[in-house]
């Protein structure tokens, strides 16, 4: 069960865009989300598909991990959708009966709200499946260095992401140990109503918490026996480098907005 | 420091936790010289451990004076050389990975020491490489066994270039075949590199490896000696808690029925060689 276990769903790869430095690929993520937000119409949010599509391409990932990441806000797109086509006014009525009203105009807002949403998953699916936790990390450690200057635990933070990525799959055996155990002595996990079911867990997550703590504190002492005294004159054995791959990325995206802008509605 | 200067001086150390009035040391002298291998016996809460972290200064002596490769290890700012001279491998392999992917976590040490990338890269391989870890080194640390994850432990330590390596019960979760991969690293690492080993253990035939063995009893150093001059003390060991070699324990039981083996016989080969001349 724990053999296949994939972090943050990084799919291994050597693309071009896997090779992109995790700073660049974070930052021109964040630029994707402001075209999707910026476009306006349907031309434009052709589009930034197109976009996202080519990327995917590239990187050599299969559309079909793309779009099953889709799956699970499904119910979020169809919610909103419904939402915004009943409760924006304006325009002309399509469609009345009793309290409800659908609109033109609030069909379309709906429309854009549902777009943008698969939009907005499928370009960020793009970065944390190309990009493996650890380089992610690297990366927001990186671009939120500065921030340390005024008081941000930048690398405290960083350092926190990672154990916490290093210690799921431990806890994740633990829990199953523990609850394996607990089965064996009786413990019932799955029947009863939700309220049984969470009180059930009381045993599994006990257990768990008290180890945890042990964890915590010897790992700490660990850390302290290897010299670790937080991230000041600290260095890494791996640096992160911008290469001419995230320069033509960069380019890409700020063509990719400027049509976005320029497109009429 | 002069080359004859003992790699480590405890000098009635002694040592007690806030929150509880028992000592945990107490009036601790031990010196161990360079390139010794010195094995630490003692049953649970013999003080065996609490030992163990005084010597890299995770612990600082509330009484008397430790000092590492000349270093007092109270000293201001002392701790960071202290680690550096004296590495540690603890006994749960999971609990001293810090990073998801095991070269990241071999370059730990280093990266806390402030060293240029290009060379950590260097001694990380190197370090993989002695622990005969290389092919391993872009998994991910719960893809491992036990005894491969202790590797890793040692090859995060090696990278730092210690000169003593203290292993505080560092097979105790590994299963046969893993604590005999690393015991025979370590041996290497004895012998080859002249690193001087602290090795603390309950396994009296891990014990029978080292130069010289040093048995504690409620948080007190209670012998010192060889090999054989310790587990000759059968009776002594009882007292303490503690069993003797399998082997010795064989040739006790037929020496008491009548049988003229020598004294001092600790492993499987030396039995085989003295029951032989026995004809």
């Amino acid at each position: 069960m724990l053999g296949n276990i994939t972090l943050g769903q990084f799919f291994p790869g050597d693309s071009l865009i896997h090779r992109m430095d995790p700073r660049a690929k974070l930052v021109l993520t964040i630029a994707l989300i402001v075209a999707v937000f910026v476009a306006k119409g349907f031309l434009s949010y052709a589009v930034v598909f197109a976009f996202i599509l080519m990327t995917a391409m590239i990187s050599q990932i299969s559309l079909k991990l793309i779009i099953r990441a889709i799956r699970p806000i499904l119910f979020i797109v169809a919610l909103t959708f419904v939402l915004n086509m009943f409760f924006s006014s304006g325009g002309n009525v399509i469609f009345q009966w009793a309290f409800m009203t659908i609109t033109d105009q609030g069909l379309q807002m709906a429309s854009y709200m549902a777009i943008r949403l698969v939009l907005l998953v499928m370009g960020t699916q793009l970065l944390t499946l190309t990009t493996s936790p650890i380089a992610l990390t690297d990366g927001i450690e990186s671009l939120l260095r500065p921030l340390s200057k005024i008081g941000f635990p930048a690398h405290e933070l960083a350092m926190m992401m990672s154990i916490a990525l290093r210690f799921i799959p431990t806890l994740m055996e633990e829990a199953d140990k523990i609850m394996k155990a607990q089965m064996a002595r009786g413990a019932d996990f799955e029947s009863g109503n939700l309220i049984q079911r969470a009180k059930s867990m009381v045993p599994l997550l006990v257990p768990l918490f008290v180890s945890a703590f042990r964890r915590a504190d010897e790992l700490a002492l660990a850390m302290e026996a290897r010299c670790y005294r937080g991230g000041e004159h600290r260095t890494r054995m791996k640096v992160l480098h911008f290469t001419q791959i995230d320069l033509g990325a960069a380019i890409c995206l700020a063509l990719l907005i400027a049509v976005v802008v320029l497109l009429p509605m | 420091m002069t080359k004859d200067r003992p790699i480590i001086e405890l000098n009635n150390a002694s040592f007690h936790y806030q929150d509880s009035k028992q000592i945990a040391v107490h009036n601790l002298s031990l010196t161990v010289e360079k390139g010794e291998f010195i094995s630490v016996l003692g049953h649970n809460g013999s003080g065996k451990s609490t030992m163990a972290k005084l010597l890299n200064a995770l612990f600082l002596p509330s009484d008397g004076q430790v000092l590492v490769a000349g270093i007092d290890t109270a000293g201001e700012d002392a701790q960071w050389d202290v680690r550096r001279h004296c590495g540690m491998v603890f006994q749960n392999p999971d609990n001293q990975m810090v990073a998801t992917v095991v070269e990241e976590d071999v370059a730990f040490g280093l990266e806390n020491l402030g060293v240029a990338p290009s060379e950590i890269r260097r001694r990380v391989d190197e370090a993989l490489e002695m622990v005969g870890m290389q092919d391993f080194a872009s998994r991910q640390p719960h893809m491992l066994s036990g005894g491969q994850k202790q590797r890793i432990a040692i090859a995060g330590v090696l990278a730092m270039r210690p000169d003593v390596i203290v292993f505080d019960e560092a097979t105790a979760m590994l299963d046969p075949s893993g604590r005999r991969d690393v015991l025979q690293i370590v041996r290497r690492l004895n012998k080859d590199e002249g690193i001087t080993i602290i090795w603390i253990t309950h396994f009296m035939t891990e014990a029978t490896l080292a130069d010289r063995v040093a048995v504690m009893n409620k948080g007190e150093l209670v012998m010192q000696g060889t090999p054989k001059q310790i587990f000759t003390q059968v009776d002594k060991l009882d007292q303490y808690g503690l069993d003797v070699p399998p082997m010795t324990d064989l040739a006790k039981q037929l020496r008491d029925a009548g049988m003229e083996l020598p004294e001092g016989i600790l492993s499987v080969d030396e039995m085989v060689v003295e029951l032989c001349r026995l004809k």
